[in-house]
């Protein structure tokens, strides 16, 4: 007996997985875009054609294919201290990504867990939890961000960590939502009856019918985490150099903007390809799965 | 009415002492802030003169007291960096970031609630796809990118704009543009929303059955109508993604607001500085917010009559 398939016939629509003759060629170009991306992130050693810290400094800021000076094998030019910048490109959109989904899963559980909580539980934990919402809301994230790094130092872990943070309460106000609409529905009861304990309905009952609107937020949710990394890198607090990501090659090339732009816009190209992408994808999906998950 | 205002004033009061308190966890836990800031080649008298004159060497409690006593007083002490007191510093910065967030938020109105209107009427024709596409695109690209693509092009390439500073009125002009991107982008749908919500109603059928001009059908009867709505979104949105837009952006065009100082007191460490600024940002966001909510129950007699 499956959950699903009962509460289809109610407000709570079912995750199906939408398919790619729903999608429109705005959404077939960001999903192949994200799929190539995804690529060549996963591939980044293979495909890379250089190390993307290994120096040449007689091949500093050598400009993209086809302009003069361009130098053989060094496609989107050099930076200012001759590495090849379309293996940093591919390196930082690497660990753009694995940042930007360690925070989105980390964010998730948090919000989630807490979310499920409150809706089960209610009373006292309910608004505690609520509470500790609208206080995340109240407050704009950057500041938090800017306070954590600069106290706990810019390094990797601290970065996850911010990424966490970030978002949490998005996941908890909406599975809060759901799972107080869900527990009011019959199926909960009949498992009630029938003897389930709160953590089985909780997890078997509950949770598969929230998984929707969970998914669609995670992807709206993943581009704004990704405009978050890049900015702090961008501002210098990200990971530190020489291990670049996308953010950081924008900051630290824009010191050279007037004599070799290409360091910069060749990362800069990439984060809209990617936050571009997710965003198309992720509008889609909220589309599909009919949810009115906020007002924006 | 009166009990809506109160809980209102309560959460507000409350998430007040919560930044409160985490400014002052976050920036002590990390350790003694004096070795950050002195780094090497200091005797151990001095540092130990140092400590005792920022009072680090009093128990956790009483710091907290002290700090909180301090928070009220509004007196933070000095800069690690500057010598200055921290709260001078900060206010001397408030004007510069104040005149360039009125100017992004004038821009942003001016621009985005005649599109998303417009978005909303020919919400079927190409006019409003291509309105919704740039709002929904415009929502995807960093501040950071606008500000960078614009030094290029006009302040490098075309050599019309000035890149740092705040000493003009054309100095105003990139990071306006930079900072209202992603606002644009958000007031355009919300306006749309709520002029979508507004326009299938009974009284604009009316209105347009009495022979008014369509314009005034839209401008007078569906507009109004949506405005309670938008002032309310407008003003909780405007505050937190303005805070997050002008940190950034002020950092790229070096204005002298509270923006630039915050990014530099974290990548300084200067805490003194850092925990002043990111508390005054605060509050005023948090202030704006709470007003905007009782304006907004005010405006709504539904809230405004109810009892209780």
């Amino acid at each position: 007996m499956t959950d699903v398939t009962q509460t289809s016939s109610s407000r709570g629509t079912p995750f199906h997985i939408p398919m790619w003759s729903d999608a429109n060629w705005i959404v077939r170009i960001a999903l192949l875009v994200g799929l190539a991306l995804i690529v060549v992130a996963l591939a980044a050693p293979l495909i890379a054609p250089f190390d993307p810290n290994d120096q040449s400094l007689i091949s500093r800021l050598r400009p993209p294919l086809g302009f003069e000076r361009y130098k053989d094998g060094f496609f989107l030019g050099t930076d200012e201290l001759g590495r090849d910048i379309l293996s940093r490109c591919i390196y930082g959109l690497r660990l753009t990504f694995a940042l930007a989904l360690a925070g989105s899963i980390i964010g998730l559980l948090i919000g989630g867990t807490l979310g499920l909580l409150a809706g089960i539980a209610g009373g006292v934990l309910e608004d505690l939890v609520m509470g500790m919402v609208d206080i995340q809301i109240a407050i704009p994230f950057t500041l938090i961000a800017l306070l954590i790094l600069a106290v706990m130092g810019s390094s990797l872990d601290v970065m996850i960590l911010v990424l966490g943070v970030y978002g949490w309460e998005q996941y908890a106000r909406i599975v809060r939502a759901e799972v107080k609409k869900l527990i009011q529905m019959p199926f909960v009861e009949a498992a009630q009856a029938a003897g389930a304990t709160p953590l089985r309905i909780a997890f078997r009952h509950i949770l598969p019918n929230v998984v929707s609107p969970i998914v669609v937020q995670f992807t709206l949710n993943f581009s704004n985490i990704v405009i978050l990394e890049s900015t702090l890198s961008f501002l210098g607090l990200g990971v530190q150099p020489p291990t670049a990501t996308l953010g950081s090659m924008v900051g630290i090339g824009r010191d050279y903007l007037p004599t070799a732009p290409w360091i910069v816009l060749v990362p800069a190209a990439a984060i809209l390809l990617l936050t571009f992408a997710v965003q198309i994808l992720g509008d889609w999906l909220r589309d599909k799965a009919d949810v009115r998950l906020r007002t924006r | 009415m009166l009990t809506y205002v109160l809980r209102t004033l309560v959460k507000m009061a409350i998430t007040l002492v919560v930044i409160v308190s985490l400014v002052f966890f976050a920036t002590r836990l990390s350790g003694n802030p004096v070795d950050f800031v002195l780094g090497e080649g200091i005797t151990r008298e001095d540092r130990e003169l140092l400590i005792a004159y920022y009072g680090l060497d009093a128990s956790i409690g009483t710091q907290y007291w002290r700090y909180l006593a301090s928070v009220f007083s509004g007196e933070f002490g000095l800069s690690f960096l500057e010598r200055r007191p921290v709260s001078q510093i900060v206010l001397g910065r408030a004007w510069p970031s104040l005149k360039l967030l009125l100017s992004a938020v004038s821009f942003t109105l001016i621009v985005s609630v005649p599109l998303g209107i417009l978005a909303a009427i020919y919400r079927t024709s190409i006019v409003g796809s291509v309105v919704m596409v740039i709002a929904f695109l415009g929502y995807a690209v960093p501040a950071f990118i606008i500000g960078i693509l614009l030094v290029l092009i006009f302040g490098y390439t075309l050599n019309w704009l000035p890149v740092i500073g705040d000493g003009s009125a054309l100095h105003f002009i990139m990071p306006t543009l930079a900072i209202s991107g992603m606002l644009v982008a958000a007031i355009t749908r919300f306006t749309r929303n709520a002029m979508l919500d507004v326009l299938s109603q009974d009284y604009m059928r009316t209105a347009r059955a009495k022979g008014l001009p369509e314009w005034i059908v839209i401008l007078k009867h569906g507009l109004r109508n949506a405005s309670i709505t938008l002032l309310s979104v407008i003003g909780l949105q405007i505050a937190g993604l303005a805070a997050a837009g002008s940190v950034v952006v002020e950092a790229i065009f070096a204005w002298p607001g509270i923006g630039d100082l915050l990014v530099r007191s974290a990548i300084l460490r200067d805490y003194p500085v850092l925990q002043f600024g990111v508390l005054s940002v605060a509050i005023v966001v948090i202030v704006i917010n709470a007003t905007v909510d009782i304006a907004y129950a005010y405006a709504d007699p539904r809230i405004r009559l109810a009892k209780g």
